[in-house]
């Protein structure tokens, strides 16, 4: 107990050291440590989003519409595999969650199945070596086949358009500052945005709110909107639009645009020359360009539209053929909703539509509030504890004062080393950490006393009072980590911060408690210089 | 001896200074207020404890069945809005007249203790969307003198979740504590443990229904902590009995116990005193957010020590431990068992 070697003595000291040193960077502001030689480390413990305020929005992808538009696109891959490529007559329909093909000729199913099979995708897993398709193709009763989506391949759909949404999302945002935002994926179907130190969230919310899909399409230049109501159906291939405006008419247009939205290269807000309005200016790519001069060249004279996430923005009328690939959109926009439609065409479409499933913000100023009473609570409470300490214990509880502000030394610098954040909940698990810290010196000294009174000199007493109590401290430190541990495997946000704290909290006050008070206790058994010591408690 | 008894005949915090060979060396006692070598008959009153016990458990048990607990957004879904006035105190009334009529179902208003904040609560809305449309209404009916400091929305399916996560992390979090008390402890010790720790939750959970305080994510924190608190108490008394099953192979097993937990009963109290303090200074001067966690661990601090003083070792004296210890589990050297 008394007897520590030099060895273990330059051991603790290094430890408490590099904690100070870890620890010091928090004292002072970013910028200071930022002039700091290499050499120091300079990591600052992070402040969660409830402390320097922030935006926290769980974004859900639609499955429902991912589903149903790669059966879409099934349907229109199997038509033109079959149909336009193969010249194989057949009707190809949606139908019960897979796509079903009806041969006009039955004998032709075998060249069907064949011609089919190019649809379909491998899909391989690296980590179990087992290989699958992304569709089923089964052959049924008279010359029909059934184009099925696999569960595997609905995943790697989904995969695919979440990590499609995150670089989308990204570069919406990057329009709004330069904040260290964070975008990453949440489980199957989840997106998690975090951007710190904002406000408003109207303006973030309206760019991740619209999917953004933007295409050129033709307008039926013979029958309208009230034709077709009367006869029932659009011919094929056509389809009616609504119009962006509530109460305005809607459109018959070619389902097919003439130009799709992602051959978009450039998009910017600005005003027109002649009437003032807020307008957009774009520009298509090469091959946008010309698909698009092209359509002009032939129909000069005539509407077309402009479609934005399925409903008609504008329909102007083409006044000469335009060439050079760039134009402008004009519509009922206010220099604000300009503006963010030209970010969200400029960042590219989402790959399905976003719901928000979970929001939560705080204003910065609530985030200094907390912060100063997370402060004035951690003050008052370790200044309690230390009166405490003090009280019960006299020298021996200064030394465990020692030991528990070393102990949130250690904390703090493990927090920064290891990047974690620093959360409300997470302030509320410091003060509690220095609460049951002193729990370990409570346990010793009870028992040195107690050991004191059956009559056992100063020295032993001390001695067994550290020796028996070493077990107990660890049996109960270790359920609170087993909590602890818990917590931060099935917690979220500001509770994993809880948890951290927690966990790491109850590593240093066994560590502490048995290096830092007995130190000291043992160095102050060795200035007494006899063996003849008083009790100290 | 003489001298420990020496200076427990005038406690306090006196400076004493010691010089011997010259050396000075000062230090001062602290006050040994905690009255020790007690022999408090606990055991013999455990009919009565354990009877108090029952009746707060069953009476929180009828309170969490019949009224339930308060779900916070996190668990019910909806909104809450944590709104301040820009203008002076913050007129409820104006509040109230402004938001109703919006449409969107069931809102209400909570005035809390700074008089220029106010908090909003609006029900789930039926989808994600909805729910938005919701929140759209209040930031505009709020504007322009009343400004949003905290919003915390939830739909549906998240709400569910973070439920089922709730749920799994208390019984992970029991499973996982009975599991190690089973390993360092002999099984009776870690059910009696456990008895212990859910009459702990139990009654803390029965407080929340009882007034009404609202339960939440963080309320969940608070739970697990308390567990691991009051677990941690009740260990260190168990520590003892079995420590005392090893030194007295003969004595009354009621007797050992009420032994025990008078030695550990300064410490219980000690280390309850601090972490008590520690939290009082959360709840007194702890914002809104964490003011249901400091309450539920203040008077889980006060049920955790009432437990592992009066209710664990009876349920342990329940379930029976096993007296022989000359057996590989114990260190320590033969003597003739002796089962009760």
């Amino acid at each position: 107990m008394f007897h520590f070697s030099r060895g273990k003595i330059i051991a603790i000291a290094i430890t408490l050291l590099a904690g100070v040193l870890m620890a010091l960077p928090n004292l002072f502001s970013a910028s200071t440590v930022a002039k700091w030689p290499d050499w120091v480390p300079k990591k600052q413990m992070r402040l969660g989003l409830d402390l320097q305020g922030g935006a926290h929005l769980l974004l859900a992808m639609d499955s429902d519409q991912l589903r149903k538009d790669w059966l879409d696109s099934l349907r229109d891959d199997a038509r033109k595999t079959l149909v336009s490529d193969a010249k194989i007559p057949a009707s190809v329909t949606v139908r019960g969650g897979a796509v079903v093909v009806r041969l006009t000729r039955p004998e032709q199913i075998d060249q069907a199945m064949r011609e089919l099979r190019k649809i379909q995708t491998s899909l391989g897993n690296a980590f179990t070596g087992s290989t699958g398709t992304d569709v089923d193709i089964t052959r049924g009763e008279g010359g029909t086949i059934t184009v099925a989506p696999t569960e595997a391949g609905f995943l790697q759909r989904q995969a695919n358009a979440a990590s499609a949404a995150i670089e989308t999302i990204n570069r919406r945002i990057n329009a709004l500052g330069t904040a260290e935002s964070t975008v990453v994926r949440q489980g199957r179907d989840r997106i998690l945005v975090q951007y710190p130190g904002l406000q408003d969230t109207t303006q973030l919310k309206e760019l991740l709110g619209k999917t953004a899909r933007l295409s050129f399409h033709e307008v039926n230049p013979q029958l309208t909107v009230e034709d077709v109501r009367q006869q029932g159906r659009p011919p094929a291939g056509w389809k009616i639009f609504p119009s962006e405006e509530p109460g305005a008419p809607a459109y018959l247009l070619r389902e097919t645009p003439v130009v799709p939205g992602d051959e978009l290269v450039d998009a910017q807000p600005g005003f027109d020359q002649q009437t003032n309005q807020p307008i957009i200016t774009f520009r298509f790519n090469q091959q946008g360009a010309r698909k698009f001069g092209r359509f002009t060249q032939a129909n000069v004279g005539r509407p077309f539209a402009i479609v934005l996430d399925d409903k008609v923005l504008s329909a102007p009328v083409i006044q000469t053929a335009i060439l050079g690939g760039s134009g402008q959109i004009s519509g009922n926009f206010t220099v604000e909703s300009a503006n963010t439609l030209a970010v969200q065409l400029r960042s590219g479409a989402l790959p399905v539509k976003l719901t928000i499933a979970e929001e939560r913000t705080v204003g910065p100023s609530l985030g200094a509030d907390s912060i100063a009473a997370g402060k004035m609570a951690a003050l008052i409470g370790t200044a309690g504890v230390i009166a405490f300490m003090v009280f019960a214990y006299g020298t021996f509880g200064i030394f465990a004062i020692i030991a528990v502000l070393f102990n949130l030394i250690l904390i703090v610098g493990t927090m920064s080393g290891i990047g974690s954040t620093l959360t409300l909940p997470g302030i509320a698990g410091l003060v509690l950490t220095v609460g049951m810290a002193v729990d370990a010196n409570v346990l010793i000294y009870e028992r040195i006393r107690e050991e004191l009174r059956n009559g056992k000199t100063p020295i032993s007493a001390i001695d067994s009072g550290f020796r028996t109590a070493f077990g107990t401290i660890i049996d109960s430190n270790l359920t609170t980590l087993i909590a602890g541990l818990v917590m931060f495997w099935l917690g979220s946000g500001p509770i994993r911060g809880f948890a951290v704290t927690l966990s790491i909290g109850i590593m240093t006050t066994v560590f502490t408690a048995f290096t830092v008070t007995r130190l000291l206790v043992a160095e102050w058994v060795r200035l007494q210089r006899t063996r003849r010591i008083p009790a100290p408690l | 001896m003489g001298e420990a008894a020496a200076h427990e005949t005038h406690p306090g915090a006196a400076l004493t200074a010691d010089i011997r060979k010259g050396k000075r060396t000062m230090f001062f006692k602290g006050v040994d207020f905690w009255p020790h070598n007690t022999t408090y008959p606990i055991m013999s009153f455990r009919r009565y404890c354990i009877g108090i016990s029952w009746v707060l458990a069953l009476l929180s048990a009828v309170l969490l069945f019949s009224k339930g607990l308060n779900f916070g957004v996190d668990f019910k879904g909806g909104s809450l809005f944590e709104v301040q006035s820009t203008s002076g105190p913050i007129n409820i009334a104006d509040l109230r007249s402004r938001l109703s009529g919006l449409g969107i179902g069931d809102v209400q208003i909570q005035s809390v203790s700074v008089p220029t904040d106010a908090l909003i609560r609006v029900e789930k809305r039926p989808d994600d969307k909805a729910q938005q449309e919701a929140v759209t209404k209040i930031e505009a009916a709020l504007k322009p003198n009343i400004q949003i400091r905290r919003t915390e929305v939830v739909g549906g399916a998240v709400s569910d979740e973070l439920k089922q996560a709730g749920i799994l992390a208390v019984v992970s979090a029991i499973i996982g504590i009975l599991l190690y008390i089973w390993f360092r402890f002999e099984w009776q010790f870690g059910v009696a443990a456990i008895l212990a720790l859910l009459h702990d939750t139990l009654i803390v959970l029965g407080a929340f229904s009882l007034l009404n305080l609202e339960f939440g994510l963080s309320e969940v924190a608070a739970v697990l902590t308390l567990a691991g608190y009051s677990i941690n108490d009740t260990v260190v008394v168990f520590d003892r009995i079995r420590e005392n099953l090893r030194k007295y192979k003969r004595m009354d097993l009621e007797k050992l116990m009420d032994q025990s937990i008078n030695e550990t009963l300064s410490r219980t109290v000690l280390t309850a005193t601090t972490t008590f303090i520690a939290v009082l200074s959360l709840y007194v001067f702890g914002t809104e957010v964490i003011r249901g966690f400091s309450f539920a661990m203040l008077f889980g601090i006060v049920i955790g020590t009432w437990s592992s003083i009066f209710v664990a070792s009876p349920f342990l004296l329940w379930v029976g431990v096993n007296r022989d210890w000359s057996g590989a589990s114990s260190g320590s050297s033969k003597v003739e068992a002796k089962t009760p």
